[in-house]
């Protein structure tokens, strides 16, 4: 199996840098969704030996809410919001690659210094949850509109998520539960602000947001 | 039992609010469900209840000092919400500081979620498992969020926007925090112990310290984002600004507390750990650098809001230098978390008013309120003296004991730096409300404003309790106050 988790782990980093290329906020959408249902698949290839009720109802739920709802939700903003459809960025999307990889080096750098209490299955699989963690903040920070910052939101999650795959940390059932629930209201709620954003300014930079501050 | 009700009253009050049409019934619902929440709180004060959900849900002294404060703040700013809710009630309203129409949203979502908003900040205190205790808190945010924009207009969605994004992001950083803390508690043949906050501190000796200290770390930034510690405050003037009154009062006066609880938690296992010297070291310095930040945009702040809001940062800033002091300055920091929301929220109201009668929030064009609106000058001007730390209100009394603990621990430093910091700020605020109160009317025809008995009672009744906190300890809060700190290290 562990040729497995390498092909879902590789599909990650692939999705991150794809990311930072698109240009077309639906398809950020699409590769984000992707991103969700291979971290979703993770921990069913990683300890197929323990797949039960449990873990398969779980998988199931996020990989449901990650792949399918999210992306209905964000997609029906993007419709009904008459959003852009165009990502803007404060940065060009070639030197966005290249900080992508930095971000992705700088993840295998770290992990290479990291004294690490637990064996893990996957050699790349911390490093890759690093990377993802990183191009998260920096898909937050670095794009103008409402959309992408949401996207970058869930990325960061999901480079979470495989962090705390990557560790073997078992959170009990109920609190994997609630952290997926909130992540579906922040999300729900932030697109229904994503909406409200698109009717009160016509579109959904965030750069218009900028009324408030100390004079 | 008790500890399952205070939980579901709100919550199953919250979704109720939400389907009943009659504005006067909800409203109704709303102030009966934050009295019984209150009345069980006062319950659990006199006789605290057994852990519930294999202890995952536990009352001790912290959790039931900050479920305290919430609880009483919510029944009074609920008093006020009454009032409010009736002023607001006409559509559309026109903006007070660019004139343009705007809608609010509907009574019916603010109701249920306030009421979200006290059954998740419940919920918080209640904690004793780190991975609850995080779905918690992102909670408060999530439904704290439609708060801010009750008003709907352009200015409240930013702000709300800005809340959304940056306290998520800081609160997803805690997760992080959380799997860090998991790793550091994996013992030496990698078996995993229930993160509990009680499991952990018996296996404290056994914990990995390096991971631990990331953890910290980690718990420290995410948290302390939600409580508003600089730099990682941006948030915070935003929002207190743009929401109603009501809701600054809460979001200072109770929600910027359970963060503080949430970052106590982690504490409580690395002191068991022997790492106090390391968070010590990073309260101090979060705490001196929060209440620097707060003086600087206090001393040339136009609006009254964001004077108020820069306030709060500057008092989490005490909140934790308090605790990384240790000693009887833990006894101070716990005592003032009361202090401060009763006064914040206090002023937070008053505020309210103002603006209400004023329509402006730049303290500039406010005059001359003392004739205008008397009896809310008079508590405003005696709240901003309480609040900057004053005898003879609670507030002056816990940050004597503050810094007290500074000098007599040997931290000189540290305490003439809190020292000059409150000087400053103490000039900045006095200089405002003092213009604000006094002098003319710029509409000299106007004449006395009415002032209706719900929006001046529930700040009143909170300058009261200020007062009494200052010349008078009950015995009971002096037990829970000292339980609450010895289990933080401290105390007398």
């Amino acid at each position: 199996m562990k040729e497995w988790v390498d092909i879902v782990l590789i599909a990650i980093v692939v999705a991150n840098l794809m990311l930072l290329v698109s240009s077309r906020l639906a398809a950020c959408i699409r590769i984000v969704a992707v991103q969700g249902i291979a971290a979703g698949i993770l921990p069913l290839v990683m300890h197929p030996s323990e797949i039960g009720l449990e873990m398969l109802a779980f998988s199931g739920c996020s990989i449901i809410l990650k792949g399918v709802v999210f992306p209905w939700l964000l997609s029906r903003v993007l419709r009904e919001g008459n959003v852009r459809r165009e990502v803007e960025a404060f940065v060009s999307f070639s030197s966005s690659v290249i900080v992508g990889v930095i971000c992705t080096g700088l993840a295998f750098w770290i992990t290479r210094r990291l004294p690490l209490p637990v064996t893990v299955l996957s050699p790349l699989i911390i490093p890759v949850s690093f990377a993802t963690i990183f191009i998260g903040l920096f898909v937050i920070t670095s794009r103008v509109q409402a959309m992408t910052q949401v996207l970058g939101y869930l990325v960061l999650e999901n480079g979470i998520y495989v962090t705390g795959m990557a560790f073997l940390v078992q959170q009990p059932v109920v609190v994997e539960l609630g952290i997926l629930l909130d992540i579906f209201v922040a999300v729900f709620v932030m697109g229904i602000a994503i909406f409200h954003i698109s009717r009160e300014f016509d579109h959904i930079d965030t750069q218009q947001l900028s009324k408030l501050r100390d004079n | 039992m008790r500890l399952a009700l205070l939980f579901l009253i709100p919550f199953l009050g919250g979704a109720c609010a939400f389907i009943i049409r009659n504005n006067g019934l909800r409203r109704g619902m709303f102030l009966a469900a934050c009295f019984m929440h209150l009345s069980l709180t006062a319950s659990v004060w006199i006789v605290r209840p057994v852990g519930i959900f294999n202890g995952w849900l536990v009352l001790d002294a912290i959790g039931t000092l900050f479920l305290g404060v919430t609880s009483l703040l919510f029944f009074i700013a609920g008093l006020y919400a009454l009032e409010y809710l009736k002023r607001e009630d006409v559509h559309p309203q026109s903006d007070e500081e660019e004139g343009f129409m705007f809608m609010n949203a509907p009574e019916a979502v603010f109701t249920g979620c306030l009421l979200m908003f006290l059954a998740s900040m419940t919920l918080v205190t209640m904690c004793q498992h780190f991975g609850l205790l995080w779905v918690g808190m992102e909670l408060t945010t999530l439904v704290s969020a439609p708060l801010i924009y009750f008003h709907r207009h352009h200015r409240s969605l930013e702000a709300t926007w800005k809340y959304l994004v940056i306290c998520s992001v800081g609160i997803a950083l805690a997760l992080l925090g959380n799997i860090f803390l998991a790793i550091a508690s994996l013992d030496a043949g990698g078996k995993a112990v229930p993160l509990l906050v009680r499991t952990l501190i018996d296996q404290a000796g056994i914990m990995s310290l390096p991971w631990l200290k990331v953890a910290f770390i980690f718990f420290l930034v995410g948290y302390g984002t939600k409580m508003g510690l600089a730099p990682l405050h941006t948030w915070l003037p935003d929002a207190h600004s743009e929401s109603p009154s009501v809701v600054s009062a809460l979001l200072s006066g109770a929600l910027l507390n359970c963060a503080f609880l949430s970052i106590l938690r982690i504490y409580q296992v690395c002191a068991a750990a022997r790492l106090e010297p390391f968070c010590d070291g990073l309260f101090i310095i979060f705490g001196l650098l929060s209440m620097a930040f707060a003086a600087l945009f206090i001393l040339r702040q136009a609006d009254y809001k964001r004077m108020l809001a820069y306030s709060s940062v500057e008092h989490m800033g005490i909140l934790v230098f308090g605790i990384g002091i240790g000693g009887q300055a833990v006894f101070g920091s716990m005592f003032h978390v009361i202090n401060h929301s009763l006064a914040k929220a206090m002023l937070f109201l008053l505020a309210g008013n103002v603006l209400a009668v004023f329509r402006t929030k730049l303290s500039g064009q406010v005059k001359g309120m003392i004739r205008v609106i008397p009896v809310t000058g008079a508590l405003l001007f005696t709240g901003f003296f309480a609040v900057s730390g004053m005898p003879p209100f609670g507030v002056f009394v816990s940050k004597f004991i503050i810094v007290n603990g500074a000098f007599t621990r040997g931290r000189i430093w540290a305490g003439a730096c809190f020292l000059a910091i409150l000087a400053a700020i103490f000039i900045g605020m006095v200089t405002t409300i003092l213009r604000m109160v006094q002098g003319e009317p710029e509409d000299k025809e106007s004449g006395r404003s009415p002032e209706p008995f719900l929006r001046v009672f529930p700040p009143a009744v909170l300058c009261a309790m200020l007062f009494i906190l200052g010349v008078y300890m009950p015995a009971f809060l002096y037990r829970v106050l000292n339980e609450a700190a010895r289990a933080l290290g401290g105390g007398f």
